[in-house]
């Protein structure tokens, strides 16, 4: 049961707030996030890691395929939706003194986009999980295309068919699996061997929707216009959730149920990856506007975390979950900087901006706090997950663990120069701007927290997601021949 | 003391500086300045004595180990988050805690009319902390932690004055040179997790690491080397630390002198075990040291800026200590480091007495003529002088002489060289000295109108360090003065000493009178130059080309932007303009039209004309027909 409230708290809670208006609408989101994460702490405390899947809803749905209505949560999925429900709670806030048009449409279209993707973490069957999949990105299509800033529609369109396309090979690779092996039930992929030459062919087809989602080079295009464009909840959610749930897939789908070819062929998405930390390295250095900036150093965060990943090894998995963690905190953090000044400025080119830090020594502050985090500084949230995915890469690969780690260098570079354009300087005339207060302020103090407690107790993610990592490891390597 | 005190109290070493700093960034804004300054020097002191109190215990006992939790877990390797206080640590905390705290007082007089006090005091809180952390880490990752952490805090305090974009500029390169050499230690951490299964100090050095072959032990020590270069300023990582002057003078003193810049020197101590298996890194880290030594100490005897001079200087003492380091005494490297830590840090606070007391003038041309408008700070900075060129009986004297024995014993070529580097110091350290305190005071009338001896509260931790400077020798003196080499003993647990040969009493006194002998002419040309001639250094370009090269520092910035900074930009630019537009994108964009052009043309095939379906009907079945007829 407290696997589907996730689900349907916000899906019902977003069709509500459809019913209301104006501020009420951001009321009643806000009080569901809540609500949402409320239930996540509570599925929290009664979780046993020890424990396989907890909180199992099974139905039967589709016999065609021998598909069922299957939920659940084993342990990385109990992260998660950690991560879904603490950034969907901060995502409402962030947005507490800003007024969308439409405001109703845009709050219930987030709320339901959290439910889908709180969907696809606890989907035990390929059929309830591609139907969430492609669930989530309606709405969020919806909110590129409706608020995002002008011209919008060639990205937001772009955005769209890009995904879609990606996902149509899923799904024929899941109806694909339904059909040959009579079943996309968790349970049973998971113990089904499915004939080497057709492991291929379905991981080509995985990879593709996930490669379009993470995203990972030369797949990413499409990112950094939509990122840029979107109003900053909306660039939160998808980069700060939605992009983890094509990592987590990786894991829960295809390391277990396609192994052999994983082991064969993950080599090369770990090389388009590594590849891709250094190439977005270096075109976020090349930026005029901040915004782009954060997306391009977004492509480099998760190519490292992908590249992780498809090592299967226990550091490079482990190090994922941390990471995925610590870059959804502080993605959420980079997009509300830009957001603030955003608000104040109307825009986020660096050319415009300087010496604000004469005027806001406390959003200077949280800046370059979260700015830190994201250059992996310890004790800060991104260091912990970036070692381990550093060891993971580099005892795969030893050049390729170099290219993933050249981010070390040039995301210092990046970050520090843009932070100097927009925050240093001499103090600009005649320009204002208001330091950050208020609710903003109550907003900013959990992102700080979890940004320190992270970075000192990275054990909260392992201790819960570790014993299924073993399990899908297992997995993995019992089924190589 | 039981273990639970010894738990409490190890944590609240680096704990009450951290503590200090919190409290300054959330009431900052409501304590007066008055305070702030008090408030934020108590908790570097109270450090201070609770280092006191663990040195009796760690002198006895050798290690304090504290295990506070576990950290996270790479593979199946844990990384523990505990401390391990042993008689190389609670040195560094000795001297971190100390001057520290002597730097946080005279920051209180330094800084009073600056209006970023506060934040300051904060910022020297934080770095106390990270910089404790350290050298108190029980391994190599939580080392990192105050690694990356005390450059975080140096970035803070160059970019200090932050309306200043040359200061920011400065700030951002001593913190990305900085992440060169850590990329290369994350990555020795890496292949030293894998090749051994710990990070743990303690597990390292219990013996595992000879049975390992050395060739990796090769990798491993030169990565971990290449980490040293970048905080300690060594070749080919040093330039951001003379542009680090930006910085307000105490920060240089402390964190660009005293403590972070040795962080090199205090790992390759820290991992001596694994150094002594790799006798070609420890060569390479003995050329790298001198040739530093050299290069740096002639640059700088053409610097006109105070600071300056004395940061080539800081980065040639260094590269004395890596010299020392490769020859393997590891313990004269320390011993040079401990003595450094007292006479510099003295230097850099009498050149920011001077600085305060000339109205913020650093340029020595504007100078002179200081020792009787300044008197106390004039001794004081002598003191410091004389201590750094290695004269009898002050600390530096001492410490050098034990690295100039060590060169002697390898080859008296090195010797030789490690002496000229000495010769090279007293030079421009009497330079300095002459310029600024002797002759006509040359500075604008309204300048030297102000001029003004500093306050109490910059001239007491002065006088501190400058006993500190003359004794601070003392620790170690050699067995040629009856001395016991103290320190070395001390030191023993930690550090392999090799037991080998020893110079006769001879062969070392006729060292140490070459070597006086030599400083003092050194002293008397400097005198020659720039008191009885008052040869004043020219603003504009020296007409001589050895000069004009020193002038500019060898060129060494031009041909790093050029060969370095300049390419990376163009390929970041070309990555972006060219590959990513052009390319990538282009090619998005290029199926998506195709896929355009072709549903035009398959849009245009649905005529509505019915003939046209029946042919087409027809011709798709006889190709079907075909098919199953065929295969």
């Amino acid at each position: 049961m407290l696997s589907l409230l996730h689900i349907l708290i916000p899906i019902v809670s977003g069709i509500l707030v459809l019913m209301t208006q104006g501020e009420t609408a951001k009321r009643l989101s806000i009080l569901s996030a809540v609500l949402s994460l409320a239930l996540t702490g509570y599925t929290v405390s009664q979780f046993d890691a020890a424990a396989d899947l907890q909180h199992i809803i099974d139905i039967p749905w589709i016999s065609a395929l021998g598909s069922r209505f299957h939920i659940g949560i084993d342990g990385i999925g109990m992260v998660m939706l950690l991560l879904s429900n603490v950034v969907a709670l901060l995502v409402m806030l962030s947005s507490s003194k800003d007024n969308y048009h439409s405001s109703s449409l845009f709050y219930g279209l987030l709320l339901i986009m959290q439910g889908a993707m709180n969907g696809v973490f606890v989907a035990c069957d390929l059929v309830t999980y591609y139907i969430f999949w492609e669930l989530a990105l309606i709405p969020a299509y919806l909110l590129v295309i409706m608020w995002g800033r002008k011209p919008i529609m060639a990205p937001g369109l772009k955005f769209f068919i890009y995904t879609l396309f990606g996902s149509l090979f899923m799904l024929a690779a899941i109806i694909y699996l339904g059909v040959k092996t009579g079943s996309t039930d968790m349970s049973m992929l998971y113990s089904a061997d499915i004939d080497p030459s057709a492991q291929l062919w379905l991981y080509i087809g995985f990879m593709l929707a996930y490669g379009v989602k993470i995203p990972i080079f030369p797949l990413h295009t499409w990112q950094p216009e939509t990122y840029e464009r979107s109003p900053a909840q909306v660039t939160m959610m998808l980069s700060a959730v939605m992009l983890k749930m094509a990592l987590f897939s990786i894991i829960r789908w295809v390391i277990p149920v396609l192994p052999m070819a994983v082991a064969q062929y993950g080599i090369y998405v770990i090389g388009l990856a590594a590849i891709g930390v250094l190439y977005a390295s270096l075109i976020a250095w090349n930026q005029d506007n901040l915004k782009k900036v954060f997306a391009y150093s977004s492509i480099a965060h998760v190519g490292l975390i992908a590249a992780g990943i498809l090592t299967v090894s226990k550091a490079g998995l482990n190090g994922a979950m941390v990471q995925m963690v610590a870059h959804a905190i502080a993605a959420v953090g980079l997009f509300y900087i830009c957001h603030i000044l955003y608000r104040q400025y109307g825009h986020h080119e660096l050319k415009g901006l300087g010496g604000i830090r004469h005027k806001a020594p406390l959003f200077a502050g949280f800046y370059i706090l979260v700015l830190m985090a994201s250059v992996g500084l310890p004790l800060t949230s991104g260091f912990p997950g970036e070692f381990m995915l550093f060891n993971a890469v580099f005892n795969a690969h030893n050049i390729l663990g170099i290219f993933a780690a050249s981010g070390v260098v040039l995301g210092a570079i990046y970050m520090l120069s843009s932070y100097q354009k927009a925050m240093l300087g001499p103090e600009v005339q005649g320009s204002t701007f208001a330091d950050i207060d208020g609710i903003d302020k109550w907003t900013w103090i959990p992102i700080v927290i979890l940004i320190v407690i992270l970075g000192l107790f990275p054990s909260i993610i392992t201790d819960i997601s570790g014993p299924t990592i073993d399990r899908i490891m297992d997995i993995f390597n019992s089924k190589q021949r | 003391m039981n273990p639970q005190n010894i738990q409490l109290l190890s944590i609240l070493i680096p704990g009450l500086p951290l503590l200090g700093f919190l409290i300054h960034v959330l009431f900052g804004s409501k304590i007066s300045k008055s305070l702030a300054g008090m408030h934020a020097s108590f908790w570097p002191i109270a450090s201070f004595v609770i280092c006191c109190l663990f040195y009796g215990q760690v002198a006895a006992e050798s290690s304090i180990n504290v295990h506070l939790f576990d950290w996270f877990q790479v593979g199946d390797i844990n990384i523990p988050f505990g401390f391990q206080i042993d008689r190389l640590s609670i040195l560094m905390l000795l001297i971190i805690s100390g001057i520290g705290s002597l730097i946080h007082i005279y920051s209180i007089g330094y800084m009073h009319d600056d209006e970023g006090f506060n934040r300051f005091f904060s910022y020297l809180n934080l770095f106390i902390f990270f910089m404790m952390m350290l050298v108190m880490a029980n391994n190599y990752v939580l080392m990192f932690v105050g690694w990356e952490g005390v450059g975080l805090c140096s970035y803070l305090l160059i970019g200090f004055w932050f309306s200043n974009s040359e200061y920011n500029a400065a700030a951002r390169k001593a913190f990305v040179m900085n992440r060169i050499g850590d990329l290369a230690l994350v990555i020795g951490l890496i292949i030293m997790a894998k090749t051994y299964g710990t990070l743990t100090f303690s597990e390292l050095f219990d013996g595992r690491l000879s049975t390992i072959d050395a060739g990796m032990i090769g990798i491993i020590t030169l990565l971990l080397f290449a980490g040293a270069t970048g905080k300690s300023a060594q070749i080919p990582l040093f330039t951001w630390l003379p542009d680090a002057m930006a910085g307000p003078t105490p920060v240089s003193a402390l964190i660009h002198a005293a403590t972070m810049v040795t962080a090199g020197i205090y790992l390759i101590v820290r991992s001596n075990v694994l150094f002594s298996l790799a006798p070609m890194t420890l060569d390479l880290i003995m050329y790298v040291g001198i040739i530093t030594a050299i290069v740096a100490g002639t640059i700088a005897i053409k610097q006109n800026d105070i600071k300056k001079v004395l940061a080539y200087s800081t980065v040639s003492q260094l590269g004395l200590m890596f010299f020392a380091l490769g020859l393997g005494a590891y313990e004269a490297a320390f011993f040079h480091l401990l003595t450094h830590a007292f006479f510099k840090a003295l230097l850099f606070l009498g050149a920011g007495s001077v600085i305060h007391g000339m109205s913020g003038e650093q340029d020595m041309t504007h100078m002179g003529g200081l020792r009787s408008s300044m008197k106390f700070t004039h001794i004081l900075v002598l003191i410091g002088v004389l201590a750094i060129i290695a004269l009898p009986p002050f600390a530096g004297f001492f410490s050098k002489d034990n690295i100039l024995a060590a060169a002697y014993m390898r080859s008296p070529i090195l010797w030789a060289i490690g002496l000229i580097s000495g010769l090279i110091t007293a030079f421009y350290m009497m330079r300095m000295y002459f310029l600024t305190f002797w002759g006509e005071n040359r500075a604008s009338h309204d300048v030297q109108h102000h001029i003004h001896e500093s306050p109490m509260t910059m001239t007491l931790p002065m006088s501190i360090l400058a006993v500190l400077s003359v004794i601070g020798g003392f620790l170690n003196v050699p067995e040629i003065f009856h001395g016991s080499k103290s320190l070395m003993h001390f030191l023993s647990p930690v550090v392999s000493i090799h037991e080998g040969q020893h110079l006769s009493h001879a062969t070392e006194y006729m060292m140490m009178g070459v070597s006086i002998t030599a400083i003092l002419a050194m002293v008397g040309l400097a005198y020659y130059f720039y008191v009885t001639k008052k040869y004043l250094p020219v603003q504009s370009h020296d007409e001589n080309s050895v000069g004009d090269l020193l002038q500019n520092k060898y060129y060494l910035d031009d041909i790093y932007n050029g060969a370095i900074g300049r390419p990376a930009r163009y390929l970041a630019s070309f990555t972006d303009n060219t590959l990513e537009q052009k390319v990538v994108d282009g090619s998005v964009k290029g199926i998506g039209s195709l896929s355009n052009t072709l549903s035009t043309f398959v849009g245009k095939s649905q005529s509505g004309n019915i003939s046209y379906y029946l042919i087409a009907m027809a011709i798709a079945m006889s190709l079907f027909l075909l098919y199953f007829i065929l295969f």
